[in-house]
């Protein structure tokens, strides 16, 4: 779907790398270059007809998001640089201050690595403890799983919606039922999952949702965190500086702006956050439950071109959204996607970031094919038409 | 890779590398080298005979192009003094520079040359004698 919107794809390239970071369409890129070149100005500064257009355009993005997600308030909304960053508030600013010595936060061993290191360090700072829910045969996060290992002191769920190894959709909705009849937040990992399906942050009822705009068509180093309003104001700001004050004296009188610019110090990435702002009305335009439908009929095409060629053991199988890893009989994953980069095609090879994740799958390394709306049918005949050739690989590896 | 007796150099270091095995008996010291992509995972073990690399051997994934040169380099350093390792090393480092560089010394290693002109590969042959060194420096001082 809708590939003349990206320039790259005009050349001959396949790019399946999509978990990693999306293309970028041209609106996007254009968008941001509007804001470079006819409205260059900082924003909440000034007073002349520039600058106001940067604080519209800069607020319009948070009224997208607010509406994409369909949040309360636009004050829930915060940019940030990016999935990670929003975390480590999250962590640091709220949960760092709240969490005691034994309580525990529950996690699984298929997260990213930037939803597990922050919590390692509250083990080491707060003493708490990090649990792991136990995932099935498939590798999936199952509520009977979670209700066994939570205990009264339990204090938070945080978990990727879409895990960027198995690609498997968790059971968000029940899983936020559950915790919350324990008083138990959630924190819900969005990177892997807002591009690619309908979020609805009202109706999963979770309490903090984290997300990357550069894997969902928008420019790197933006992202966003969204909070429960009566959360939020208990999050404490980490940076400080301008933008976020209202007033200071001295040591002892300093006053902060309230939500959402109390947590967005100093100058932002204006021209990130506006060129994200088109890349919402683009999805918008698609429309995120079509691109779910696409992604899954392609990934079903894909799994059933793959099952039947002995030399290549798919590790998910089964999952619902666009991510299928695999290995090749006795070649090292890298070596794969050298092969394949030969033929111009991107894949990702490696631990994708879920470094705790080998000790339930047993495998280290894994190729990741990850699919978008503008992946086609035909880009998938070639893919397995390399594939399906065990001498070539071994022949072309190095 | 384009040339038949590079490949096979290459794929032989890989598919039969050499002294890929825990060192037997006392006395080595382990040096880890990961590379940039967070994949390729080598242990490297080292035994000093005074000023001599008496012995190595290596454990670990990775891929092709770091086995075999894990493999190639063990076979050529071993026996060395710690001065014509770090000799070795920096010739090597000059070829995948695209530099200059000694082509009697490397011997077969010399099959890495065409990879300085592949970026993401570099790190991957050079992996091996990044870790080497590492052991090497600190065992001097
Ligand atoms: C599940 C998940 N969480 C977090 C991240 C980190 O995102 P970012 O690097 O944009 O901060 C990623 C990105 O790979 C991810 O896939």
């Amino acid at each position: 779907m809708n590939r003349e919107d990206f320039p790259l794809l005009g050349d001959d390239i396949i790019y399946f790398d999509n978990s990693a970071t999306s293309l970028k369409p041209k609106c996007v890129i254009d968008k941001i270059r509007d804001y470079y070149t006819n409205y260059p100005a900082n924003a909440h500064r000034g007073d002349y007809d520039l600058s106001y257009k940067v604080d519209q355009e800069y607020e319009e993005t948070r009224s997208l998001v607010k509406e994409f997600i369909n949040a309360q308030e636009l004050e829930e909304i915060i940019f940030t640089s990016g999935t990670t960053e929003a975390l480590n508030m999250v962590v640091n600013g709220f949960f760092a201050p709240l969490l005691e010595a034994n309580d525990e936060v529950l996690i699984t061993t298929s997260e990213h690595a930037s939803n597990v290191l922050p919590w390692f360090r509250l083990v080491k700072t707060n003493n708490i403890k990090v649990n792991y829910i136990p995932l099935d045969s498939n590798y999936y996060l199952t509520i009977d799983n979670l209700k066994k290992v939570i205990t009264p002191n339990t204090k938070v769920i945080s978990i990727a919606g879409i895990t960027n190894v198995i690609g498997d959709i968790r059971p968000v909705k029940e899983i936020c039922k559950i915790a919350h009849e324990h008083n138990i937040f959630v924190v819900l990992d969005g990177a892997q999952m807002v591009p690619h399906m309908k979020v609805d942050v009202e109706d999963l009822d979770v309490d903090f949702l984290v997300f990357s705009a550069h894997k969902m068509c928008g420019p790197t180093g933006v992202g966003v965190l969204y909070g429960k309003k009566e959360l939020l104001e208990h999050l404490e700001p980490m940076i400080l500086g301008g933008g976020m004050n209202e007033s200071f004296d001295n040591p002892h009188e300093v006053y902060l702006k309230e939500l959402p610019a109390r947590l967005e110090a100093g100058t932002r990435n204006i021209a990130g956050v506006i060129g994200f702002g088109e890349a919402i009305r683009y999805l918008k335009e698609i429309g995120m439950d079509n691109i779910h439908k696409y992604e899954l009929d392609l990934r079903k095409y894909l799994i059933d071109k793959l099952m039947p060629l002995k030399h290549i053991d798919i590790i998910n199988i089964e999952s619902d959204s666009g991510i299928v890893t695999f290995n090749v009989t006795d070649v090292f994953s890298q070596d794969v996607a050298y092969y394949l980069n030969k033929y111009n095609i991107c894949v990702r090879a490696g631990n994708h970031c879920a470094k705790i994740l080998k000790s339930s799958v047993g495998v280290n390394n894994t190729v990741r094919i990850s699919l978008y709306f503008y992946n086609t049918y035909e880009e998938i005949d070639n893919l397995v038409e390399l594939l399906s050739d065990y001498d070539k690989i071994l022949k072309e590896m190095i | 890779m384009n040339n038949e007796n590079t490949r096979k150099i290459i794929m032989d270091n890989y598919l039969n590398p050499y002294n890929r095995l825990m060192p037997k008996g006392e006395g080595y010291v382990k040096a880890n080298t990961r590379n940039e992509s967070c994949i390729d995972n080598i242990d490297l073990y080292v035994k000093f005979d005074g000023d001599k690399l008496a012995d190595i051997t290596f454990m670990g994934d990775a891929c092709a192009i770091s086995i075999s040169s894990t493999s190639i380099m063990i076979k050529n350093l071993i026996g060395k003094t710690k001065n014509e390792a770090l000799e070795y090393i920096l010739e090597f480092e000059k070829m995948i520079d695209g530099k200059e560089f000694n082509k009697e010394l490397l011997k077969d290693a010399c099959v890495y040359e065409e990879i300085s002109k592949q970026g993401s590969r570099k790190v991957c042959a050079s992996l091996p004698l990044k870790g080497i060194k590492k052991a090497i420096l600190e065992f001097l001082e």
